[in-house]
């Protein structure tokens, strides 16, 4: 089975990255290959195998819902690449 | 000086206990040495005058009963430093402070450690030569233009280049242990949930485990009674009873059964890398051990299935850099286009490759196909150990196919990049310990390095073990500082 370009394009517009034709070639390129190596799995018979789906197979516990860490709102927004200080703003969503 | 820092961490330890020598007087050599070793590119943020102000201020009134007495310290920068940039070798984290500190290194500094800086690692930790880091190659000490392998390959080279004592790294498919063993420097591996996950930059959470990188067994055996503590912040920490790791160190392994996997006897290994795991067979029989062969009949599914697994886990954690609340933001004409630009333009070529991959396998249609096959795949592979375990105590293997390569050799080509962590990857799949110790060298004179396996939570059998193998390898790397200026 092979990932035309329809299909990277499709990808990466689902992974959020704009990317152009000459990329788009080369991830072509570069995902076929590594697929092509993942392929060696069919060769195994999983039919009666339970996914592990976690290596702690240990419940998950309940703790309260608490504030433990208080007043670093400035120091969280200092972060924001945007310059406003009291808000993280995007582009416009809405007209 | 260059007495301090040829010093093992447990020897500088001792010298500050005795007060031989201040904590001042180490952090000062380590960062002369530092400002020295520019060309490496180990470091990614100095930290340096906040750490001599740090030493002066142990000197004065520290608390000499700490493990770590005003010993100085850099960590891989994946681990999130209150207040000190946290950049996972990334763009689009370039400029990101952090509020937090991650557990592990809050439980250095609590036994008194001081940090020197942020090390230089693959971006996100995804890479096995240090070749993807936004902030450019890391070389080794070991050969100029060589790779210091990956992804804490700014650790790797750092502690072999004798820039810090000791390091922290992280290993989500071999990236403490195949570093370590290019370097010719000890990697360990720590049981999946014995050292907190919270406040690492993650990668695959699965997988992703913190180890300590030293110079010797027995300052990983050290370090790691530092590190591995149960911590309710991180959900998949177990609450297990830790040994006491580095006062209950015994050479003494007589009797222990140690496994030999065949299917680690790999096409195109070079042969000194199988002679050098047959001198480990032979010292570990002259140490008293039985070696017993075994099968891990699935080793050669565990790199494919990897490769769904990690970039599965990959897509979805690195779904949060968006550029709006922290990191890098490039323009767009509406918000779509301006998380695609800024995802676009942040992300280096190899984690857009596998957050594309890690997409792919989790899309509609495809989920059952690749990763659902991938998880049953895993369960298949750690069935193997499980088995093998019911025979073996651990088991020995080369810790790489081969040795350290130069820059720019594997780069073209991704699936010749992965196949490195062909012996490290199924460990953390199976979520088991394991540790690389230097062994011996190649024809170049790099570093060759063999990995021990262990139990889950047996870690001590697995320092005990590659403490009696150390003993008597006492491997040098003998590096002739030709990188400093």
């Amino acid at each position: 089975m092979s990932i035309d370009l329809k299909t990277i394009k499709h990808i990466a517009k689902l992974s959020r990255i704009s990317i152009d034709d000459k990329k788009a070639k080369e991830l072509e390129k570069d995902l076929n290959s590594i697929f092509e190596f993942i392929e060696a799995l069919n060769k195994v018979d999983t039919k009666k195998v339970d996914p592990l789906t976690s290596i702690a197979e240990t419940s998950l516990k309940l703790r309260g819902d608490e504030v433990k860490t208080k007043n670093i709102r400035e120091q969280i927004l200092k972060n924001s690449p945007d310059e406003n200080k009291d808000f993280f703003v995007v582009p416009k969503v809405v007209e | 000086m260059s007495d301090i820092i040829n010093l093992t961490l447990s020897a500088l330890i001792d010298k500050i206990k005795k007060k031989e020598l201040s904590s001042q007087e180490i952090t000062k050599a380590f960062i002369a040495r530092a400002e020295k070793s520019k060309d490496l590119n180990t470091y990614i943020t100095t930290d340096f005058e906040n750490a001599i102000e740090k030493a002066k201020k142990f000197d004065e009134k520290g608390n000499f009963d700490y493990k770590l007495p005003g010993v100085p310290l850099a960590v891989k920068d994946l681990f999130c430093t209150d207040n000190l940039k946290t950049t996972a070798g990334s763009k689009i984290l370039s400029n990101f402070i952090p509020s937090y500190e991650s557990t592990v290194t809050q439980h250095l500094w609590d036994e008194g450690a001081i940090l020197l800086g942020k090390l230089n690692c693959d971006e996100f930790a995804m890479g096995s030569s240090n070749e993807t880091s936004f902030f450019g190659n890391v070389e080794s000490p070991v050969g100029k233009k060589v790779v210091p392998g990956g992804s804490s390959g700014g650790s790797a080279s750092a502690l072999a280049a004798k820039l810090t004592p000791a390091t922290i790294g992280t290993d989500t498919g071999g990236s403490i242990r195949q570093p370590a063993s290019f370097t010719g420097t000890v990697g360990l591996k720590p049981t999946y949930g014995s050292c907190s996950r919270y406040g690492i930059v993650a990668f695959a959470s699965s997988l992703d485990q913190a180890g300590p990188m030293t110079q010797d067994v027995s300052d990983a055996a050290l370090m790691l009674d530092v590190i591995s503590k149960y911590d309710t912040k991180d959900s998949t920490s177990v609450n297990f009873k830790r040994g006491d790791y580095f006062k209950s160190l015994s050479s003494n392994i007589k009797g222990k059964k140690i496994g030999i996997p065949k299917e680690y006897r790999v096409d195109g290994m070079p042969k000194e890398i199988e002679s050098l795991w047959q001198d480990g067979i032979t010292l570990l029989k002259n140490l008293g051990a039985k070696i017993i062969d075994i099968s891990l009949p699935h080793t050669t599914y565990a790199l494919p299935a990897y490769y769904i697994v990690a970039p599965a886990e990959a897509s979805s954690n690195l779904a949060r850099y968006d550029g709006v609340k922290y990191g890098y933001r490039s323009e767009g004409e509406n918000l779509i286009s301006m998380y695609e630009n800024t995802r676009s333009e942040g992300f280096g070529d190899e984690v857009k490759r596998r957050i594309m991959i890690g997409t792919y396998v989790l899309s509609s249609g495809y989920y059952d196909a690749y990763y659902l096959k991938a998880q049953k795949i895993r369960r298949l592979i750690k069935n193997d150990f499980d088995e093998a375990y019911k025979s073996v105590d651990a088991i020995l293997t080369p810790s790489t196919p081969s040795s350290a390569f130069k820059i720019g050799d594997k780069t073209d080509d991704p699936v010749s990049m992965y196949l490195n962590d062909i012996f490290t990857v199924p460990v953390n799949l199976s979520g088991l310990p394991a540790i690389s110790i230097p062994a011996g060298k190649d024809k170049n004179n790099y570093p060759l390095g063999l990995q021990l396996i262990g139990k889950a939570f047996e870690e001590q059998n697995l320092l005990n073990i590659s403490y009696s193998m150390e003993k008597e390898l006492s491997f040098k790397n003998n590096l002739q500082d030709w990188w400093i200026k």
